[in-house]
């Protein structure tokens, strides 16, 4: 052993990192480093030589956080194992993030001992109120026994969280203070503090009844709140009788037989007023479609328009607003009729099938093209709306709505621009579907034919107003 | 008849039942403690008490409490293993509605209380000051009518965020028939909103839950849904918008209730996740309560299949899995209670294995027994420094010895085994020995 850097109990990453860094830059070997941290009485650089000048070195993205984490560890081989991971790293590429690498597996096992120590901290640390008389921020003092050194490492968490009040946090080893914004640490040795505060009668009155007796699970509360803990959280002390009382509560519950209800409570549910009729399409069960969707989608637009427009089906964006074509491929065909001079807000705008169906994908919904039984079951729903509105011509949007309109989906690319004689007797002139547009390759063409027939839409629109 | 709730709270929830003169003097008399007691008692059945994933708030510059950094805080844990992060209250046990597997049914006789605003206020600052709690987790019985309830929610959320200034964690449970108006507000103020389904089934909510309404509920959360993706567009002058429930939406299905099996449960959840991108389904088996009613007997409660389902929810939602596929994997819809559905799956499906841990994809590692995502993230990353070999699996925290039929290293390879007849019976518990009377 040629140095033998001694690392104080504040400070304990800079120092570490000073002396790696004065170490490293010179190349001296892992084998030459004891490491080790201050005695009471040592000096920063108590054993061995003094370190040579430090020269700058680079270090991989994510060592230093790592660092920092493991140099707040207890095992005495921390600083050592650091060391030389630093050392290797100049010459692997990629090693901290190759776990299988023993040396890395084990520094970021301490560093998860940090992270879980630190959590449980945030976790556990239980503030009682010491606000004096007259004091213009409300003060708050607790004890803590952390396993680690991590009271720096953790200080700005509460600083954070508790920024309008007073706090000091007591560990065997170091008291940090917040104090009017300001944040100290002082290492200095502390026994355990006796404190009381009495909103924790509160707080265990919440912790008793919060606890399910019919779901004991005594092993999973202890793996997450090990009773090493237990003897500073105030609600603990209840857990012993919370145990032994659950087995009788639950079997009381299920043995007790079931009261008749209060008188009030006819007259209560007398008074609910009954759901607003949704009308029998927001009931519909003729196919299994409805029972997927959010609700049914209906038509809009004026009451007698002079057209109809009748789409497929609503998709996922009409689903959840409840409105026909405001998706993406309503939204282009909106376009697309602006460019045809066609007024969309003199048609009906519906769909043929009136709930949408899909499969879900993860977070996504992927359309699903509506049986021909299913089409059948909703036909009746259409039917009424053309009954209600009587408009003069339809426009079918796609193969859906022309077999829906006029008994036949097939064959739509040599049917399309012509006007056919529907089964209300009614003229039907039949196009495509927008969403066809979006989802050829080479949507062009289609968008073409689309908007062609759009133009015959308006100019058969016009011709009915004239008349 | 309210007892005192001196030494015994505990025992406080199981008050004998002596009808209306309670009802009609618990209101004045109650102190904040015995409240508390009814009303923390009476919120329990609500699975939630997540405070992870919001927004990042924090109140270093001291001029407010709180602060919100992405991942939950567990503040202490129950003997029945829940987590207890949130103060998690009911403003009042009240309710109109007749739900049969709830505590606070208008039929039940359990005792009746009501928190003001103040001291839901109070012991939400208090106890956050304390380190107690990440925040708040509101719901309610519907009292009045639906609006009146929600205003009254939102009133101490606005109290909590704009008087005191608390930057802690807000989760309000929405009551769906609630106005637009109201439930925006809520959205601006809280980090979760939720809206709990409870039963898997329509026809399930008709029966137990009858003025509830499934097809409301999902109204709702479409709107809610909607409401969200416009907070995620900017302004037209290119300001980003309030941020609107930045937790996003939860909801909860009680198990076990009514007949509904596991791959109903499953396929109801994969809707929800789709429909409305749902933060969480919570699974909630059915759990005896105090004063229940004759149409829903209680059970033991089907924890295992609760646990079973969580597990499905996860292979849903981050391990890349089907509805379908994880039903296929059970039987007669119900997951298997001894091996997870993640075995479960594999040992149906042995043609895809065992995987070549060297060469397989994201997806294929993903589906390996003894895998997780993070074990899985890891693989990918060593693998670029070199072939893996069995031990490299072991460092990296992969569960080796439930991996092994299912994969082939540098190094490993499982013969036989992947096929074997008896592989089930080497991770089910061995069958229970029965002796003789």
């Amino acid at each position: 052993m040629i140095y033998g850097p001694r690392l104080p109990r504040l400070g304990t990453f800079e120092a570490w990192r000073d002396a790696a860094r004065a170490l490293a830059s010179n190349g001296v070997a892992p084998d030459d480093v004891d490491w080790g941290m201050e005695d009471a009485d040592a000096g920063l650089f108590g054993a061995g030589a003094p370190l040579p000048p430090p020269r700058d070195i680079k270090v991989p993205k994510g060592f230093v956080t790592l660092a920092k984490q493991v140099c707040a560890h207890r095992d005495a081989g921390v600083h050592d194992l650091l060391y030389r991971v630093l050392l290797r790293c100049a010459d692997t590429r990629g090693l901290l993030s190759n776990r299988a690498d023993a040396e890395v597996q084990q520094l970021e096992a301490w560093a998860k001992n940090i992270r879980r120590d630190m959590h449980k901290m945030k976790a556990f640390v239980r503030f009682r109120e010491v606000t004096p008389q007259g004091a213009n921020r409300r003060q708050f003092i607790s004890w803590f026994e952390p396993d680690h050194r991590i009271e720096e490492l953790i200080a700005s968490f509460f600083t954070r969280r508790f920024g309008d009040m007073d706090w000091v946090i007591v560990t065997p080893e170091v008291t940090t203070r917040f104090e009017g914004g300001d944040l100290s640490h002082e290492a200095k040795a502390s026994s355990k503090l006796d404190l009381n505060d009495e909103t924790e009668e509160l707080w265990k009155t919440y912790y008793a009844n919060i606890f399910n007796p019919a779901r004991l699970k005594i092993k999973a509360m202890q793996s997450e709140m090990p009773k090493k803990y237990w003897k500073n959280l105030p609600e603990a002390e209840l857990i012993p009788d919370l145990i032994a009382g659950a087995e009788a509560r639950m079997r009381e519950m299920q043995e007790t037989a079931p009261t008749l209800p209060p008188i009030r409570a006819e007259r209560i549910l007398e008074r609910i007023p009954e759901r607003a009729a949704l009308g029998e399409l927001h009931a519909c069960a003729r196919c299994p479609i409805g029972a997927q969707a959010t609700q049914a989608v209906g038509g809009v637009g004026p009451p007698n328009a002079p057209l109809m427009i009748v789409g497929e089906q609503p998709g996922d964006r009409e689903d959840l607003e409840g409105v026909p074509f405001v998706g993406p491929a309503g939204q282009l065909f909106d376009q697309l009729a602006t460019e045809a001079r066609l007024d969309r807000t003199q048609a009906y705008v519906t769909n043929s099938v009136k709930h949408f169906k899909f499969t879900p994908r993860g977070k996504k919904r992927i359309h699903q093209s509506p049986h021909k039984t299913e089409v059948e079951a909703c036909r009746v729903w259409l039917e009424q709306e053309i009954a209600q509105v009587q408009p003069a011509f339809i426009l079918a949007l796609g193969a859906t709505a022309a077999q829906t309109l006029t008994g036949d989906g097939s064959a739509l690319m040599t049917r399309r621009g012509r006007v056919e004689r529907g089964r209300e007797g009614l003229p039907v002139l039949i196009t495509l579907h927008p969403s066809a547009v979006q989802r050829a390759n080479d949507g062009g063409a289609l968008r073409e034919m689309l908007v062609k027939d759009l133009r015959l839409g308006a100019k058969m629109l016009n011709d009915v107003k004239a008349l | 008849m309210v007892q005192s709730f001196g030494k015994d709270v505990a025992g406080a929830k199981d008050l004998p039942a002596t009808g209306r003169e309670h009802y009609k003097n618990t209101m004045s008399k109650m102190s904040l403690k015995e409240k508390l007691a009814l009303l923390s008692d009476a919120a329990k059945y609500d699975a939630s008490c997540a405070s992870s994933g919001t927004a990042k708030r924090n109140s270093a510059d001291g001029s407010g409490l709180g602060s919100t950094e992405g991942s939950g805080i567990c503040h202490a844990y129950a003997p029945d293993g829940r987590c207890i992060s949130l103060l998690k209250i009911l403003m009042t046990n009240f309710c109109i509605y007749d739900c049969a597997y709830c505590i606070n049914r208008v039929s039940s006789q359990v005792p009746r209380a009501r928190f003001s605003v103040e001291e839901v206020v109070h012991l939400t600052t208090e106890f956050y000051r304390r380190n107690y709690i990440e925040g708040l987790f509101l719901s309610s019985g519907i009292i009045k009518s639906p609006d009146d309830t929600m205003a009254d929610m939102v009133r101490i959320a606005r109290t909590l965020r704009h008087e005191h200034h608390f930057r802690g964690y807000i989760h309000l449970k929405t009551i769906p028939d609630a106005s637009p108006e109201l439930i925006e507000e809520a959205g601006l103020l809280a980090d979760r909103l939720s809206m709990n389904i409870e039963l898997p089934t329509d026809a399930g909510i008709n029966a137990y839950a009858p003025e509830k309404n499934g097809d409301e509920i999902r109204r709702a959360m479409g709107r809610v849904e909607l409401r969200k993706q416009a907070a995620k567009e900017k302004t037209h002058t290119g300001r980003r918008s309030k941020k609107f429930a930045p937790a996003g939406q939860s909801t909860q299905l009680i198990v076990g209730a009514d007949g509904a099996n596991d791959a109903t449960i499953l396929q109801s959840s994969t809707r929800l996740y789709s429909s409305y991108k749902l933060k969480r389904v919570y699974y909630s088996a059915f759990s005896p309560i105090p004063d229940s009613t004759a149409a829903l007997p209680l059970i033991k409660p089907p924890l295992a299949r609760e646990h079973r389902l969580y597990q499905a929810d996860w292979l849903l939602r981050f391990y890349g899995y089907e509805a379908d596929e994880i039903a296929s994997a059970a039987t007669d819809g119900m997951l298997d209670l001894e091996i997870d559905p993640k075995l479960s799956w594999a040992l149906a499906n042995r043609h895809m294995f065992p995987v070549d841990v060297n060469r397989a994809g994201r997806d294929m590692l993903l589906r390996v027994p003894g895998f997780g995502t993070k074990s899985v993230q890891r693989i990918l990353a060593a693998r670029r420094s070199g072939a893996l070999g069995f031990g490299d699996l072991k460092r990296i925290g992969a569960l080796v010895n439930k991996a092994k039929p299912f994969i082939t290293t540098r190094d490993w390879s499982p013969g036989g085994l992947t096929d074997a007849a008896n592989l089930r019976a080497r991770f089910a518990p061995p069958p229970e020995q029965l002796s003789l009377l």
